[in-house]
């Protein structure tokens, strides 16, 4: 076999091998260079990935040799190929953002292993959607998540130990539940890979078990994902992790739930299971719109700047559901590229606040009065990112929200109501942004003193700097995520036709 | 140069010079005023090289790039985003001159963002004049609000903080929860965006849809302020004069109005909205606005806020204009675009010297002020005679061409607006002209003379334009008459 064949299994070895020879790493800055490399190998990997996907339609491998359905399956399309590039493009830039960052925040000692907790939490993101297994799913779910909990607690911050008690529990639960959807249905077809899943439930496909495990599968799925009002343990977690941390967790971990939500519904039970579009009318799509409303009003009265964006990640978690409810060509890739162009605008806007939090201690919103004039670059980067969160045109995030405009349109009367609640939540992100806007650029002292400038390092700024630039690239030129969503959706769509 | 690199640089021109304005900011003051002059003649220049093409009837067009398939971001120059472009740019130049008078005249703070956020404010008017679809102009109309957002809260203060929020919550509010529905809902249902003459929409979407994405337009396009989204004229009237003058008198405003005359001559489309029932409204709501706008105008004791007020029912005249949807009455509509450019800038400059000369805010402050500053309020004089549509002003000129029109449709309603709300400009400019020339000083007021030469300059150029547009319209009048040809009379 060739090199570039192994590609799929080197995506999750490189980072969990890695892991464990990081912690031998004590010398001053070896471990982070290693994370920092072994990130960007992933990344290089994903990009390969993402050019043989764009070439043929989708890459297979089977680990050992063993042909599916007996051996372990991995394979890649359009929708893997997006969201692999997301998880390895936040750990690379949250990696070469955050050194001075993780410096300031976890004690050198202990270093080697925070970073070998982050790759394991790479590998485990990375594991899950690479592999075509659903078994493999679940296993690499945990590897993410107990490397989740570790990072997420690493930090100086004491009131993120109860935060990731909470999150520990939720995400059990939602992990145990999908586990017992899984063993329900093999129990009633005999196997656990995707492809032959998919080819043999349909003859099981109104059995009680099999509906039971859908349940189990969906709702655990979505209390993973953060959808409304299973998001309980996210803003918190946000808050409280360690600022990197949070730029790399609000740009993937949940949109790697979705993922597989995504991809079980479409692929497993939609083309199988009787009226399980309903599924998504009378479940999911509801959830999604309660959850865009009232995160946004949330988010307005957020009083610290961390929680509010992480209840506005609740909000944008409910757009990508809204355009994946959709089960129209349009609207599956709208959701789809909104998981893209929501990874770069909060994903930038956590950069900007770990630039903040490099000169400001308190990060509550009406602490942080006239910073702009001190940390201009800075908030410039977090005006251009929240921009994009809103989806002012010529950012990606417009892109997205046009999409799925365009795509709830076809609904005719019932997607005029879609179309309020998208259009009412865009002016409540209006609301919440221009808060922290306002907050950040006037002072509530109107002293003429010149002050000095304070910026960020300079590691880390350049980094955010090249996001909020991604944002304003992708508002322009977003044929990449297009592409992909696209072909992702009418791979989802055409299952089982 | 080809019509391509020409609108590219008109583009491009405001730019490099607002990068140039930050450059020379940290060097000098002199020499960050010569690059605003420099790159305010230069757009000029560039954007007023397309007229006489335009004249004799070329549509210079750029594609500068496809966003997603039928999605674009495309320009191409007609007759009513020439005559924008060249309002803006030209009136920038003027502008430009004033400021230096009125900023350094009042020591104003941070004056490199003003300078920087003005060039950003022109691009971005360029480009909704030139834009050749909906999703163009709305990008450019977007940046629009955001690149005039920090010099309406130059000041920083609680109250300029509120009233900023206002604006911005306004002005982004109706364009991403109406206009932006409107645009989504024109693509999907005519399959693209195109400004093409005779519109688009004709048997794509039929009364009563018809009205609703008119009023979805209407009041979508918040910077146009029909009411009852006008409440962010007044208050973006804490913004620096210059602001006020070029701005929330010509380039924002204006890109409202005209954009709403844009979408009805070229998306909507003439005759078709004409014989289309529902939506016959619009006309009645600007009327209502003019006269509601000209009655709380009457009230007004603060000189900015009632040009505000003023300004709000001019809008509408345009509005009113377009809405009227007979050929002369849509001359008119792009005609009072102009008209009315030059009379409320010489208003707000005449505003602005009095504030700086004496720091004057309110009417009833002026008792006697025109023998203290006879240039000033000599000039004052010309622009309000122009909004009453005193002959030989450029205001006669469009109201001419509107209340022929409003004939033409047999339109009752528009013509009795128009001989009301010229008897209540009247009434609020007349008395203010009045207590200037005519009333007696009150003994004891501080002494003062005239505002900065480079004030008094600018002011009296504008009060020159009004006159002069009285007898030299005819250009104007000729390019403009190409956007209704084809239209039934």
């Amino acid at each position: 076999m060739e090199f570039s064949q192994q590609l799929p299994a080197l995506q999750v070895i490189v980072p969990m091998l890695m892991a464990p020879l990081i912690v031998l790493l004590q010398p001053r800055g070896l471990a982070w260079a290693a994370a920092a490399s072994t990130a960007g190998a992933s990344f290089a990997i994903a990009i390969a990935l993402t050019m043989q996907v764009i070439e043929a339609d989708s890459v297979g491998y089977q680990m050992g040799g063993w042909p599916a359905p007996y051996g372990i399956e991995l394979s890649i399309d359009a929708f893997s190929a997006l969201v692999l590039l997301v998880v390895t493009g936040a750990a690379i830039l949250a990696l070469l953002a955050g050194r001075q960052s993780v410096d300031s925040q976890i004690e050198l000692e202990r270093q080697p292993l925070f970073y070998s907790a982050w790759m394991l939490a790479l590998a485990g993101l990375a594991g899950i959607v690479v592999t075509a297994d659903a078994f493999n799913i679940f296993v690499f779910m945990e590897i993410s998540s107990l490397a989740s909990y570790v990072i997420i607690a690493g930090g100086p911050d004491r009131r993120a130990l109860p935060s990731v008690f909470k999150y520990l529990i939720m995400g059990t639960i939602g992990a145990t539940f999908y586990l017992i959807g899984v063993g329900l249905i093999y129990m009633m077809t005999g196997t656990l890979n995707l492809a032959d899943m998919a080819d043999r439930i349909g003859d099981v496909g109104d059995t009680r078990p099999v509906l039971v495990a859908a349940g189990f599968i969906t709702i655990g799925l979505a209390l993973k994902a953060a959808v409304f009002p299973l998001h309980v343990w996210l803003p918190n977690a946000y808050t409280h992790a360690p600022h990197v941390i949070t730029v790399f967790l609000a740009a993937c971990a949940t949109k790697v739930a979705l993922y597989v939500l995504i991809r079980f519904d479409y692929y497993i039970f939609q083309p199988n299971l009787q009226d399980h579009s309903n599924q998504f009318a009378l479940l999911l799509m509801p959830m999604a719109v309660l959850g865009i409303l009232v995160a946004s009003a949330v988010a307005i009265f957020e009083g610290h700047i961390k929680r509010l964006l992480g209840a506005s990640s609740v909000a944008q978690i409910g757009y990508i559901v809204l355009g994946a409810s959709c089960i129209t060509a349009a609207g599956v890739s709208a959701g789809i590229v909104h998981m893209f162009n929501h990874a770069l605008a909060k994903g930038g806007l956590f950069l900007a606040i770990a630039c903040l939090a490099t000169r400001c201690t308190d990060l509550r919103v009406d602490q942080l009065h006239g910073v702009a004039a001190r940390m201009p670059w800075t908030c410039a980067a977090f005006v251009v990112c929240g921009l994009s969160l809103i989806g002012v045109p010529g950012t990606a995030g417009f892109i997205s929200k046009w999409m799925l405009l365009g795509a709830v349109l076809e609904f005719g009367a019932w997607g005029w109501v879609l179309v309020a609640v998208i259009v009412l939540s865009s002016l409540m992100a209006v609301a919440y942004v221009w808060r922290l806007v306002e907050a950040l650029y006037f002072s509530s002292d109107t002293g003429d003193e010149a002050v000095a400038r304070q910026e960020a390092p300079m590691q880390l700024l350049l980094v955010t700097w090249f996001v909020a630039a991604l944002n304003i690239y992708f508002g322009f030129q977003p044929g990449l995520p297009v592409t992909l969503a696209e072909r992702a959706s009418s791979l989802l769509l055409g299952y089982g036709q | 140069m080809s019509y391509e690199q020409t609108i590219l640089a008109a583009l491009i021109v405001p730019l490099i010079g607002a990068a140039g304005i930050v450059a020379a900011g940290r060097i000098n003051d002199n020499l960050r005023e010569t690059v605003t002059l420099i790159t305010a003649g230069t757009l000029a220049w560039v954007v007023w090289s397309l007229l006489p093409d335009l004249m004799a009837g070329a549509r210079p067009a750029l594609h500068l790039t496809t966003v997603m398939p039928g999605l674009d971001i495309a320009f191409k120059i007609e007759p009513l985003g020439m005559m924008f472009a060249a309002l803006a740019s030209g009136l920038w130049i003027i502008n430009s001159i004033y400021s230096i008078g009125y900023m350094r005249g009042n020591n104003e703070k941070n004056q490199t963002r003003f300078y920087t956020c003005f060039a950003l404010a022109l691009a971005a008017a360029m480009g909704v004049a030139f834009s050749a679809n909906l999703f163009t102009l709305f990008l450019f109309y977007e940046i629009l609000t955001l690149s005039t957002y920090p010099l309406v809260s130059h000041k920083g203060d609680a109250a300029t903080i509120k009233s900023a929020r206002v604006y911005l919550g306004i002005l982004l509010g109706t364009s991403i929860g109406l206009f932006l529905p409107a645009i989504i809902w024109t693509y999907v249902a005519a399959g693209h965006g195109d400004f093409t003459p005779g519109g688009i929409l004709e048997g794509v979407v039929t009364a009563p849809a018809l009205g609703l994405l008119l009023g979805l337009f209407v009041f979508g396009i918040g910077k146009a302020a029909v009411m009852p989204v006008h409440r962010w004229l007044p208050a973006a009237m804490v913004a620096p004069t210059p602001v006020s003058a070029l701005l929330h008198a010509v380039a924002v405003v204006k890109a409202g109005v005209f954009a709403i005359t844009k979408i009805i001559v070229y998306i909507f489309g003439v005759d078709y909205l004409f014989g289309s029932d529902g939506t016959g409204w619009l006309l009645y709501v600007a009327a209502f606005t003019i006269i509601t706008a000209s009655v709380v105008a009457l009230r007004q004791q603060n000189i900015k806020r009632l040009l505000a007020y003023s300004t709000i029912a001019q809008l509408s005249y345009v509005v009113m204009a377009a809405a009227i949807l007979k050929p002369l009455a849509e001359v008119g509509a792009a005609i009072h675009i102009v008209a009315h450019a030059f009379g409320k800038i010489t208003l707000f400059f005449a505003a602005g010297a009095i504030y700086v000369a004496s720091k004057k805010t309110e009417v009833s402050q002026l008792a006697g002020i025109g023998r203290r500053m006879p240039w000033t309020m000599g000039a004052f004089t010309i622009g309000a005679l122009s909004m009453i549509g005193v002959p030989p002003t450029a205001g006669f000129v469009s109201k001419w061409y509107i209340l022929a029109g409003a004939f033409q449709a047999e339109n009752l309603v528009a013509v009795f607006t128009i001989i009301a709300s010229t008897a209540l400009n009247a009434a609020y400019f007349l008395p203010i002209v009045y207590l200037a020339w005519f009333a007696r000083e009150p003994e004891g007021a501080p002494e003062h003379g005239e505002a900065p030469t480079a004030a008094v300059l600018a002011l009296t150029m504008t009060a020159i334009l009004t006159l002069a547009f009285f007898l030299f319209n005819g250009p104007v009048i000729e390019l403009e008459t190409q956007v209704v040809r084809g239209v039934t009379p």
